[in-house]
């Protein structure tokens, strides 16, 4: 292989984005050395298994993909806000939409939902971890792992190029020569190990490690999508699992399941895809429900409405979540029968969808409503997802998606969904999170202008949209001719997106300015907040609680504030945590080895790597660690500190 | 909060626009197909604009009536497990609005796959279309002519589109005819059209198939039946004929323009068999480099008849058409030789 095969050449682009890496890493290196800070990171963070610390990383790491896939989304808009536009060409539109729909699903959405369900669930049900606290640092660092690897590719070898579904024969050797969707099977894998890892790590961590008292209907509504989502995790990715392996046997081994001769099935890769696919699309939207609901709660001063019916939706949604995924492909001509059972599946999942919905409006009626940050998301959620699910009824007729199938409709309609759904959810858990984590707010006045912007310009990018899609455009064309029509309405949505990445600007200079100057709070419930992880002080000790909590009821936080149910009424105890291990991060940068050598087929790295996996596993399990003790000493120092009194 | 009343109004007033506008291709259908489609998505904007208004009053009278500021400092707002009633009624509602759209699918959809209601009897003009990278070959075997990059069709005489793929997925759309569906390498799917207005429409790619996606387009004219057999005469005594080198140049070209032969490929590249068969043959005749390498192994079959009806082009239109091999079942589109190895 010559170096300019290996290294992205041609595109300055993607010179910039090379030299911009190295100038960042030397900047993070030279960093790092000059405040004398590599023991610090490497103590407290790098082998970090507390659950609150892994968190922030997954959350950290999500926020830098969403500006990743924040570029690559305004290239694509640039690049189609005029007709005949020269600003890319095919081949590098074909990458940006393809790593773009790869990064914010995989790389962004899925870690910020895990990184807030790991700051969060333990302490909403009174846990000190979750039950495998070294298991869930592997989970991040493979997740780590593979995000560096799909990102590396933008500047080593090319990216992949035949969309973030990978359609076959397209994604196969013969059409897309290039590594790119060696990466695409590579990074996909690694990181999705990560994350099959971490559905098993909290469906026992929300069945197992429960204070007394906390019974499953008792949970906050967070944990109750955190337990849903999970199960879907540990069901739909093996069948993710199984799919990337038979691909990198075609692409890497030349085996021919997907190809288009020697018995290859192009529809194969399809069916598996989208049975993994369409529940990956529940297991980022039904955490959002769950945000949304505490979130809706504690700013209404009420209760969740309808309790029971928001969890029985949500495993019903659970269940058809695994029965629609044909709507993705009704043209692929199965019939009139089988699309029939699909729109039916399909549609059936908007009741329990709208009963949610309802139970949202009717936990503010007779409420107390406060518009802060969190609640803002929350609140223009609503409106907006109705539309992306509406849209979604309609695209669910067979009949109807042979018209809006592949369109912009289409493309409107699932950013509809996901962004209100998912995005807005993750960004209100941050703001409302936030000061439990680092005990101080998000600066509000910022907060809110951060907010219009993102919900305006969002409206303003994709509803658009919609009208292209009905007037015929499809999507992924990199270009159109001024013929069409399609330049005015583009154009818009071309403002929209500048709109949304000012408001995203915003949003992060918010968190500088924050850092800086928002007040510290003494208090470790500063909205006023119903559930558990309010209990605690902020920042949040290693051990969580002090003392154990014992539960009463729903809202347990806000039965102790009002109806005089002490949550802490036991008495402090030597608590027991997991010590740090280096070995997390070392199988991570194995497994980077070992990616990285397979996509380019160089089976010596990639055998002694592959060695070098099964070596640290081994060790992990020889290791004789029984973690640390915490002294009641060491608490009721730690607790003054934190709270300015002794308990 | 005002924003949301005003997104309200904007979206209502566009669905109103939506129903009047022709500018809007998917609305302003030329043939059955596409008109049954256009009435379903119109039915179901209708039906969705009344669940959208529900949840928007429901929301834009408790956000204004409960609001923080509105209420006194002391008001405690009351603890609510929810009502039953309430909750049935959101169940059921919803489950009717389902269940009649589901039976408005499953009709429409039932519909559009078959021959347009009204056309029943007439033999339908069957049309093979196959994409190969970025182009689409259209051929014609009852006339023995093909096209590439533009489909002629008679108004009024039901169409039967034979998609398949020389390539990755495409998708053929031809939105004001008809919807899409998928032309794979692996199967024949069929799509049935017609136009009843004579007229240009627009038709492309709908599914992403690499680089050159954006430039499958391709026009579709619908012509009356006499200026139909006056333009395939026309070919059939101009254009050259396509033999198996040409056709391979094509399929190997990345753009060509328009193209017109006075034969098809069908007779030395057949469609793909139905899917059951897949499993049985090793190798289509589909260009790819697979097939080429593998060429001696299976030899292309060497029809007698076809040769006869390729070199005697029919030139009286109205005259019964010889039986094109490819047209007389899927049989023989299969590659009878190639089982028997």
């Amino acid at each position: 292989m010559k170096w300019d095969e290996f290294f992205v050449t041609g595109e300055p682009m993607i010179y910039g984005a090379m030299a911009s890496i190295v100038l960042v890493t030397i900047a993070i290196i030279v960093g790092l050395t000059y405040f004398k800070k590599w023991g610090y990171l490497w103590r407290e963070w790098l082998t970090t298994v507390d659950h609150k610390r892994i968190g922030v990383m997954y959350i950290i790491s999500a926020l830098i993909m969403l500006f990743r896939g924040g570029v690559d989304a305004m290239l694509m808009r640039a690049q189609t806000a005029v007709p005949e536009n020269k600003l890319l060409d095919a081949q590098h539109y074909n990458e940006i939409f393809t790593t773009h729909g790869l990064i914010m699903i995989l790389f962004m959405a899925m870690p910020f939902i895990i990184g807030i369900m790991n700051v969060v669930v333990p302490l909403q049900i009174g846990a000190r971890d979750v039950a495998f606290p070294r298991l869930n640092a592997i989970s991040f660092w493979l997740f780590f792992t593979g995000a560096m690897l799909l990102n590396l590719s933008f500047v080593i070898g090319g990216s992949p190029d035949a969309g973030w579904s990978a359609y076959f024969p397209l994604a196969s050797l013969e059409f897309s020569p290039t590594v790119g969707n060696n990466y695409y099977s590579l990074a996909l894998q690694i990181s999705g190990i990560g994350t099959l890892l971490t559905g098993i790590n909290f469906i026992v961590t929300i069945l197992k490690m429960r204070a007394p008292g906390m019974k499953l209907m008792r949970m906050p509504m967070f944990t109750w999508s955190s337990l849903i989502t999970s199960v879907i995790i540990a069901f739909a990715f093996p069948v993710l699992t199984v799919a990337l392996a038979l691909m990198m046997f075609d692409r890497i081994f030349g085996s021919q399941f997907f190809t288009m001769s020697n018995g290859g099935m192009d529809m194969l890769w399809a069916n598996l895809f989208w049975v993994w696919g369409h529940p990956e699309v529940y297991i980022v939207i039904l955490p959002a429900f769950g945000i949304y609901s505490e979130i809706i709660a504690t700013f209404s001063k009420k209760n969740l409405y309808g309790y029971t019916s928001m969890v029985v939706s949500m495993v019903v949604i659970s269940l058809l979540s695994f029965l629609v995924w044909a709507h993705h492909f009704y043209t692929m001509g199965q019939g009139a029968m089988v699309n029939g059972f699909f729109s039916i599946t399909t549609m059936a999942i908007s009741v329990p969808t709208g009963v949610k919905i309802f139970n949202w409006l009717f936990t503010m009626r007779k409420g107390k409503i406060t518009f802060t940050t969190p609640m803002l998301y929350s609140l223009a959620f609503i409106p907006i997802f109705t539309i992306g699910g509406v849209t979604g009824v309609m695209l669910a007729m067979a009949s109807a998606d042979y018209q809006y199938h592949n369109t912009m409709f289409l493309v409107a309609h699932f950013h509809y969904v996901l962004i209100p759904g998912t995005v807005f959810a993750v960004i209100a858990g941050f703001h409302y999170w936030f000061p439990k984590v680092f005990g101080f707010k998000l600066n509000e006045r910022l907060g809110k202008h951060a907010f219009w912007w993102i919900a305006i310009s969002f409206n303003v990018t994709f509803f658009p949209l919609f009208f292209l899609g009905l007037q015929g455009m499809t999507r992924r064309m990199y270009t159109y001719s001024a013929e069409t029509g399609f330049g005015p309405l583009n154009l818009i949505s071309f403002a929209g997106a500048l709109g949304l990445a000012f408001g995203f600007i915003i949003l992060v200079y918010n968190i500088y300015y924050s850092i800086r100057y928002s007040p510290r709070e003494t208090d470790g419930d500063p909205w006023d907040a119903r559930t558990l992880e309010w209990a605690t002080s902020s920042p949040i000790p290693a051990y969580n609680f002090a003392v154990t909590p014992n539960v009463k009821g729903r809202d347990a936080l806000w039965s102790a504030k009002h109806d005089n149910q002490p949550i802490f009424d036991g008495k402090i105890e030597p608590i027991h945590l997991p010590s740090n291990s280096g070995k997390p991060v070392i199988l991570g940068g194995v497994f980077f080895v070992f990616g990285f050598a397979l996509v380019f087929s160089w089976w010596i790295p990639a055998i002694i790597s592959g060695i070098a996996i099964l070596i640290v596993l081994a060790s992990m399990s020889f290791d004789r660690d029984h973690g640390i003790t915490v002294s009641v000493e060491e608490i009721m120092e730690t607790e003054k500190k934190l709270r300015g009194e002794t308990l | 909060m005002k924003k949301r009343g005003s997104l309200l109004v904007l979206f209502m007033s566009l669905v109103l626009l939506l129903s009047g506008c022709s500018s809007i291709t998917v609305l302003d259908p030329k043939g059955p197909a596409a008109r049954t489609l256009s009435d379903t998505i119109l039915f179901s904007i209708a039906m969705m604009a009344g669940v959208l208004l529900v949840v928007y009053v429901l929301y834009v009278v408790f956000l204004v009536k409960y609001r923080g500021s509105k209420t006194k400092d002391d008001y405690m707002p009351p603890h609510e497990e929810g009502n039953k009633w309430l909750e049935a009624i959101w169940i059921t509602i919803p489950i009717i609005i389902v269940a009649v759209l589901s039976v408005v699918t499953v009709q429409s959809t039932g519909a559009v796959e078959k021959v347009a209601a009204g056309y029943e009897d007439q033999k339908p003009l069957v049309i093979y279309a196959s994409s190969s990278n970025w182009k689409w070959h259209f051929s014609y075997p009852e006339e023995g002519i093909e096209t590439v990059n533009y489909l002629n069709i008679p108004v009024n005489r039901p169409i039967e589109l034979r998609l398949y793929s020389f390539g990755p997925i495409t998708s053929l759309w031809i939105p004001q005819l008809a919807g899409q569906k998928y032309a794979m390498s692996d199967m024949v799917n069929t799509l049935n059209l017609v136009a009843d207005e004579q007229g240009s429409y627009l038709g492309r790619n709908s599914n992403f198939s690499g680089q050159g996606t954006a430039h499958m387009e391709f026009e579709t004219l619908a012509m009356s039946p006499k200026e139909y057999g006056k333009w395939v005469d026309e070919v059939k005594t101009t254009a050259s004929k396509l033999d198996e080198t040409e056709f391979k140049t094509l399929l190997s070209t990345s753009y060509v323009g328009r193209k017109t032969f006075s034969s098809t490929h069908l007779s030395f590249s057949p469609a793909p068999g139905d899917h059951s068969d897949h499993m049985k043959h090793t190798d289509m005749e589909n260009g790819n480099k697979e097939h080429q390498e593998n060429k001696a192994e299976h030899p292309v079959p060497a029809n007698p008849e076809e040769t006869k009806f390729d070199a005697i082009p029919n030139v009286n239109p109205n005259e019964p058409l010889p039986q094109s091999p490819a047209e007389d079942s899927t049989e023989d589109i299969d590659h009878t030789s190639h089982k028997g190895k």
